[in-house]
């Protein structure tokens, strides 16, 4: 490889470059589709570049495509609505998530890129008793396992979200919160150009608008793929395509307990700071923070049906805007700027599916529904061991695909269901 | 938004109905070994084109129906009472 770190940023020579317009350089390196690689990666998402990434970085894998239908982080990585926290119900989704949000912290160091992580604190709120009752549970989960996580009342609420209507009147009272003050957001477009660009600086070619139309087999292993623009061979293929895991996985005969859903969000026109926690009602199925620009970003549930469509829809913004206006009437005057919606890959139990499947080589890391951009970097550093060492890591064995038929269930329904 | 053709209230937003998903044939309890009862419960073809599913017109007459939908487009081609033997047509 002829360059081992990527171009360094710096405020110099962001002015030289202003001043000269010249020499803007490449993110990343435009080049032909081998014949072969070492590791076929499908869908370039933060998923697919982390893997990538840290195949390179920890394990010397420097021979890897990352292939996309479209372009980069042009599905679910750039259409969430970029919230990290690790305050999850069981065991291993706390370990796993707050790896993730470690890796989160230092990564516009590790990338020389500005992510924009901004932990400005996350509160899930509880409008009945059941609900407070699961934020207790989680609090607790959450504690033992060393997270910074707490149930809070009314009161403490109003003084970190002012605006916030807690009064004791409203259709659906505030009873309390779970306040985890490590959770904030995070730029999701830029976690996708640092990754492609780190690893892309590393040897990994990024091939866009490279559609995978089969996947090829001998024998129970995988020998490659087929492509809009040739057969390539690779012993070990992962697929990294969320919304559309199943239509890759049945390429290679491998069924997955997967369905489809469309999740639509949205932001209003920009306004002065006022938001500084992000605010999560699983009641009310709305989560909304504000972005640095000033944005609202409002995301919801998921739609009531399979689809692959990402149309919005005016059902979805009138349901918004009477839900966020329950939690803060005062925003009734905000005018929305634009919305639209991605695709989920919603597993029964709300947990990934992660490892191996009956296809030697044919490796999954999808089922990431509604969670799966706070979990990009952990998820990545995982499979790439997974791959580069042919055993699953520790910290995602509750996550394989075997867990359906043997009835082991990894159930994060009472925290990642609505909440984010 | 979804516009689905009820056989009995003409055509309804999709928001009166509740979607239950792919239609499914449940294997019988006497016979079923482990590995078909998981993949009843969980395995769903989720395909990209024509689904045969069920709704259940919950704000409406109460029907189970089941409708052939595109589920690019969410069109619907198809669709009758559940209580009615046949395809969805």
């Amino acid at each position: 490889m002829s360059r081992t770190k990527p171009v360094n940023y710096s405020a110099f020579g962001l002015i030289r470059h202003g001043l000269s317009h010249k020499e803007w350089p490449r993110v990343w390196r435009n080049v032909d589709l081998k014949k072969s690689y070492d590791v076929v990666i499908i869908g370039a998402g933060v998923h697919g570049l982390s893997t990538a990434y840290y195949l390179a970085k920890n394990h010397g894998i420097h021979n890897v495509a990352v292939l996309d239908r479209a372009y980069v982080g042009g599905g679910g990585s750039g259409r969430n609505t970029a919230i990290l926290r690790s305050n999850y119900l069981t065991p291993e989704g706390v370990t796993f998530y707050d790896r993730s949000v470690a890796l989160y912290r230092t990564l516009a160091a590790d990338l020389n890129f500005n992510v924009m992580f901004a932990p400005r604190g996350h509160l899930t709120l509880a409008h009945n008793d059941g609900a407070l009752r699961t934020m207790r549970w989680r609090a607790e989960v959450n504690k033992v396992q060393g997270i910074d996580s707490e149930v809070i009342g009314p009161d403490e609420i109003k003084k970190l979200v002012p605006y916030m209507d807690v009064s004791s009147d409203t259709r659906y009272p505030i009873l309390g919160a779970l306040y985890h003050p490590p959770g904030g957001i995070i730029r999701h477009d830029a976690v996708n150009w640092g990754y492609a660009r780190a690893a892309d600086a590393m040897g990994v070619e990024i091939h866009q608008q490279t559609e995978v139309l089969g996947i090829n087999t001998s024998g129970g292993k995988v020998t490659g793929v087929t492509t809009n623009r040739g057969e390539v061979s690779a012993p070990i293929v992962i697929n990294c395509t969320a919304g559309w895991a199943t239509l890759i996985a049945d390429m290679a005969g491998v069924k997955l307990p997967i369905i489809t859903h469309p999740l639509q969000a949205a932001v209003t026109e920009p306004v002065k700071m006022f938001l500084s926690s992000v605010v999560v009602s699983g009641s009310l199925h709305v989560y909304v923070s504000q972005t640095d620009r000033g944005e609202l970003v409002f995301g919801a549930s998921t739609d009531p049906y399979a689809s692959y469509s990402m149309r919005s829809s005016l059902e979805f913004t009138e349901e918004l805007a009477g839900h966020i206006l329950e939690l803060m009437p005062s925003i009734s005057k905000l005018r929305l700027l634009r919305q639209w919606s991605g695709l989920c890959d919603i597993t029964p139990d709300f947990s990934p599916i992660m490892g191996f499947t009956e296809v030697e080589g044919f490796l999954v890391d999808v089922g990431w529904g509604t969670y799966g951009f706070k979990a990009g970097p952990a998820s990545g550093e995982a499979m790439a061991e997974l791959a580069a060492t042919n055993k699953t890591p520790k910290m995602i064995a509750a996550f394989d695909l075997a867990r359906f038929e043997d009835g082991r269930l990894a159930s994060e329904r009472g925290a990642a269901a609505v909440g984010h | 938004m979804i516009l689905i053709p009820c056989p009995n209230c003409g055509p309804r937003n999709s928001s009166e109905f509740t979607n239950q998903g792919e239609v499914k044939t449940r294997p019988a309890s006497d016979s079923v070994t482990k590995a078909e009862w998981r993949n009843f419960l969980y395995l769903k073809n989720n395909p990209l084109g024509w689904t045969v599913e069920q709704w259940y017109h919950s704000s409406g007459c109460r029907k189970f129906l089941i409708a052939e939908r595109h589920t690019l487009t969410n069109e619907i081609r198809a669709i009758r009472l559940a209580s009615q033997q046949g395809d969805a047509s």
